[in-house]
């Protein structure tokens, strides 16, 4: 008999776990489904009131215009050349930010020299640095550098502040490696970079992965600093979104603003599906350590 | 093949001096044990052999070379890291080749220098694993391997075998040693533990705070120690260390020591007449192994029993003698706690020791 | 600690030897030489544009950037602004509640995805994926959400309840809270995350061990596994105020500030007096706030994580 109530008890303790857990799970999809569903929808349908709902009839005509045909200011471009934008930005950055970030952890771990402890410390810093606190010098800088306005200067710019965190990522990895590994290669014979290309690297490929999705992410997300130091047909495509939704002229297109956020989140979330254990890694990397 | 002179080598990390004046040199062939607890400055040392580390003072030679400039690649050395330090990403023929690339050693010789090494060390199934496939074992097997193909000058070890279980700890110990007697090179090994140290080792020197203490033959380490730290560390049970006095006499250096049952004298302990003169009637350490009590009615050693502790080939029996705990290694008997005993003593192998320096007497 | 080569880069250590030769002493550079590009930006990037900034901050600087020194009168010109005030009050308004909602919620996921769940993947997965938005986006989305005319308002309006009203966003005094809602949205899944790693790290016997001493699951959460958990807290409590107080995006595409000003934060402020308002100097003053602010916050944080860091090898 107590038995059989406690096995019930349990029963109904599993039963609201899921519950809840479901319910949750609905409301972190809601937005993504009303996203969704409302770029498949003509505006009349959308004005006449269906918000939850699935399209009556699915069309593809709000994606084709946030993509090729909506205006952004006086350009009526769509989203297609701040994506290309984008690309060009994200790439090198990613790339330049991951190797100099993988040399520094190297350097900071394996060929310690006085003052490493200082360096790291600095460059932790700038991983909370909030960028408010430089958008005014970086953009006197880029003038003088001739990069303002242009996609090399957000290069430079999210190479800088993105090596803070490819360093710690790669330090923090790095350290786990045991130092015997570099002596035994030293024995060996090889150099600086050898062990770093022929050890190092290839030991590296988890970290590597996490330091390139958290920059992808970070770059292709920024807002900040392309809204700072681009305008006109040189942003990247977040700041390109803001001022697509922003137009306040003529009937709202709510199904072309949801179409454009789609195509702007659906690198990132294409990532994320893909690689989340990475990504998740680079979440908690600077939170927790080990 | 080498000798190896260290030439009062120091090394210090800012203000903290890990090794001070450190003075050690074997000739060709030898296997000398760096023996000490950890933190003494052992791996320091060995690191400082193979350029891993740079020198604070004083000169490395190999082979009559001064080396103190030369990067470890270039000083003919190859070394066995206590982790063992595979290259987590390459299969074990990589990681025993990797040294003989980078030096530019043709394919085909490679090859027959990885096969000759895989089948003396009886890993040739193994060649083709990573190294997260392997037993410790056969990791420590890999290790060796990849020093055994360099052909060097110096072999170093750094306490190659304490990541091993017990029994595949002996078995290691015995292939290095094997491994020794075989090619004959000079072998630098650093190891915590005296056992390994005693029957591996040509030379010892046993170290403590960045300091030689002692530096000879595994044998004279032991029945001659240098001080009462070195009488302490290698042997197991320790060394007795017993205040007692040497008595002024006749010519035969005796020495006493008291226990709750009477006063101990040993007559002929080994002290030069010059010193016996010069500690007549003094307070002295005095030091007796284990081992060099014998159960003897006719002893003049009466002591009580405290505790006894039977292992098997002989029996262990604690009792106090001069205010400390001395324990007795004998053949097995019927020992009963709390029982009186007389015990006899090898006089010729006990050691004296200053009180006020605790070095040894001779 | 035990590295090799710490004192193989050390001037100060270097033998009194007869010269080494120039590759042996390149060799001996070559790691400071490879590092020194980037510690080089990072300190030009960071330091030195923080002291730029913070020299603006105390010139007369408005359309353009002067270098002369004024003291603090652009200090007492914020302070003295009521916009100001709004975006401090409406920062304050916003840590809390987003710290507040956000690792209760997080936190309450995390114990329930302990609970042997059959698809925790799929679950986790679900809670994270707003981590890999952008603030755009989640702001475009929920504007859209909470949109009075068309959003939920007029769902539920449309399932019989004719007077439902959730019309913040429309609402000076409640559109902070909308500013909230899509913020913890975002937020939640990253402090589950923190949370989840915590509570694996917890030894299951110590469960175990409570739980033959009679106790219930929600005691011996309660008392024993919440306290472990306060490395996480920590965690989770200092990273979710970074992004609190750099939080821009986020308020220009949800609410652009509006309406009338009801949802500045110090990060709108900025921006908008910078370049908007050709007030620099009024602007660089508030970015040296945030930038004090996140400091006060962030280095004792990195501080007492570093010291453990060199005493746990
Ligand atoms: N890079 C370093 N910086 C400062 N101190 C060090 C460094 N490496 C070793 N030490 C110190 O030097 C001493 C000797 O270390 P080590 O040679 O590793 O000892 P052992 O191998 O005998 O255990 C230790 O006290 C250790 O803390
Ligand atoms: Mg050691």
């Amino acid at each position: 008999m107590a038995t059989k109530s406690l096995a019930r008890q349990q029963m109904l303790g599993r039963l609201f776990i899921y519950s809840a857990l479901l319910l949750l799970a609905l409301y972190y999809l809601m937005p993504l489904w009303v996203m969704v569903t409302t770029s498949l929808k003509p505006l009349d349908e959308i004005y006449s009131g269906s918000f939850i709902g699935l399209p009556q009839a699915i069309t593809f005509e709000a994606w084709s215009k946030a993509w090729s045909g909506a205006c952004i200011g006086t350009e009526c471009t769509g989203l297609r050349p701040y994506f290309v934008n984008s690309i060009m930005m994200v790439v090198p950055a990613v790339l330049l930010s991951t190797g100099l970030g993988a040399l520094n952890g190297y350097v900071l771990t394996k060929w310690r020299f006085k003052g490493a402890n200082l360096v790291f410390g600095m460059m932790l810093f700038g991983c909370f640095l909030p960028y408010q606190a430089v958008i005014l010098p970086m953009a006197q800088v880029l003038g003088r550098l001739g990069l303002s306005g242009s996609i090399p200067g957000l290069v430079l710019v999210h190479t800088v502040y993105g090596i803070c965190f490819t360093s710690l990522f790669f330090r923090n990895y790095f350290i786990t490696i045991p130092d015997e590994l570099t002596k035994a290669a030293q024995i060996d014979g090889a150099g600086f970079f050898r062990i770093f290309l022929s050890i190092m690297l290839p030991a590296a490929l988890p970290i590597i992965v996490v330091s390139c999705i958290w920059q992808f992410t970070q770059v292709w997300n920024d807002f900040l600093f392309g809204v700072s130091f681009t305008s006109g047909s040189d942003t990247p495509i977040t700041v390109a979104l803001n001022n697509i939704v922003n137009v306040t002229t003529g009937r709202k297109q709510y199904n072309v603003d949801m179409a454009s956020a789609m195509i702007a989140a659906i690198p990132t979330l294409l990532v994320y599906v893909v690689a989340g254990r990475y990504f998740v890694r680079g979440l908690t990397a600077g939170a927790v350590k080990g | 093949m080498a000798t190896l002179d260290i030439n009062r080598v120091r090394k210090a990390y800012g203000n903290l001096e890990v090794l001070k004046e450190v003075n050690i040199s074997v000739g060709d062939g030898e296997f000398l044990v760096l023996l000490g607890p950890s933190g003494c400055g052992k791996s320091t040392l060995l690191n400082i052999i193979a350029g891993l580390e740079d020198i604070t003072g004083g000169e490395v030679l190999i082979g009559n070379r001064v080396v103190n400039d030369l990067p470890p690649k270039d000083r003919d050395i190859a070394m066995v890291f206590q982790s063992y330090a595979l290259y987590p990403t390459m299969t074990v023929r990589q990681n025993i080749e990797f040294g003989m690339k980078i030096r530019g050693i043709p394919a085909e010789e490679r090859a027959k220098a990885t096969n000759a090494a895989a089948e003396m060390l009886q890993m040739t199934g193994l060649l083709d694993r990573k190294p997260s496939q392997l037993s410790g074992g056969q990791r420590q097997r890999v290790a060796m391997g990849r020093a055994i193909v360099r052909h060097p000058d110096l072999f170093l070890f750094d306490e190659p075998l304490s990541n091993l279980d017990a029994k595949l700890r002996v078995d290691m110990r015995t292939e290095i040693k094997r491994l020794h007697q075989r090619l004959g090179t000079t072998i630098v090994y650093v190891t915590h533990d005296q056992i390994e140290a005693m029957t591996l080792a040509t030379k010892v020197a046993v170290m403590k705070g960045g300091v030689v203490q002692h530096f000879g033959p595994p044998q004279e380490v032991y029945d001659r120690p240098a001080n009462t730290y070195v009488a302490r560390f290698v042997g197991s049970p320790a060394m007795n260390i017993i205040p007692g006095r040497l008595l002024a006499s006749d010519g035969v250096p005796t020495v006493a020591f008291d226990t709750p049952q009477g006063e101990a004298v040993v007559r002929g302990v080994p002290l030069s007449a010059e010193t016996a003169h010069r500690f007549a009637g003094r307070d002295v350490l005095v030091g007796i192994r284990p081992e060099h009590f014998g159960l003897d009615p006719c002893g003049t050693v009466p002591v009580g029993v405290d505790v006894v502790e039977p292992t098997g080939p002989d029996t262990l029996i604690v009792f106090a003698a001069g205010g400390t705990e001395v324990v007795a290694r004998l053949e097995p008997f019927d020992a009963q706690v709390g029982r009186q005993e007389r015990f006899s003593v090898k006089a010729e192998k006990v050691v004296l020791f200053d009180p006020a320096t605790e070095t040894r007497l001779d | 600690m035990t590295d090799i080569s710490q004192s193989a880069a050390v001037p100060g250590t270097a033998p009194q030897r007869p010269a080494a030769t120039l590759s042996a002493r390149l060799a001996r550079w070559l790691p400071r030489l490879v590092m020194a590009p980037s510690f080089l930006v990072v300190l030009i990037g960071v330091y030195l544009f923080i002291a730029w900034t913070l020299w603006i901050s105390l010139s007369s600087s408005a359309m353009l950037p002067r270098y002369d020194f004024v003291g603090l009168e652009q200090y007492v010109r914020l302070w003295n602004t009521p916009r100001w005030h709004t975006a401090v009050i409406n920062l304050f308004l916003f840590t809390g509640l987003f710290l507040g909602v956000t690792i209760a919620l997080g936190l309450l996921m995390a114990i329930l995805l302990d609970q042997n769940i059959r698809a925790e993947g799929v679950l986790r997965t679900v809670y994270l994926y707003p981590m890999a938005l952008s603030f755009i986006v989640t702001g475009t989305a929920w504007k859209w959400v909470l949109n009075p005319e068309l959003g939920v308002e007029k769902v539920v309006q449309s399932w019989g309840w004719d007077t439902f009203a959730f019309d913040w966003i429309t609402r000076p005094e409640t559109a902070i809270y909308c500013v909230v809602i899509a913020a913890v949205w975002q937020s939640t899944g990253f402090a589950m995350a923190i949370f989840l790693a915590g509570l694996r790290g917890i030894d299951s016997s110590i469960i175990k061990a409570a739980q033959i001493e009679g106790a219930s699951l929600p005691r011996i959460y309660a008392s024993i596994i919440v306290p472990l958990l306060r490395p996480a807290f920590l965690s989770v409590i200092v990273l979710l105020s970074y992004i609190s107080i750099k939080s821009f995006d986020l308020v220009l595409a949800l609410t652009n500030a509006g309406p009338g000003g009801s949802t500045e934060m110090p990060s709108t402020f900025m921006f908008a007096y910078t370049f908007q308002r050709n007030q620099m100097g009024v602007g660089a003053a508030s970015a040296i706030m945030m930038l004090m602010t996140v400091a006060a916050i962030i280095i004792p944080y990195l501080y007492s994580e570093l010291r453990e860091d060199t005493h746990g090898h």
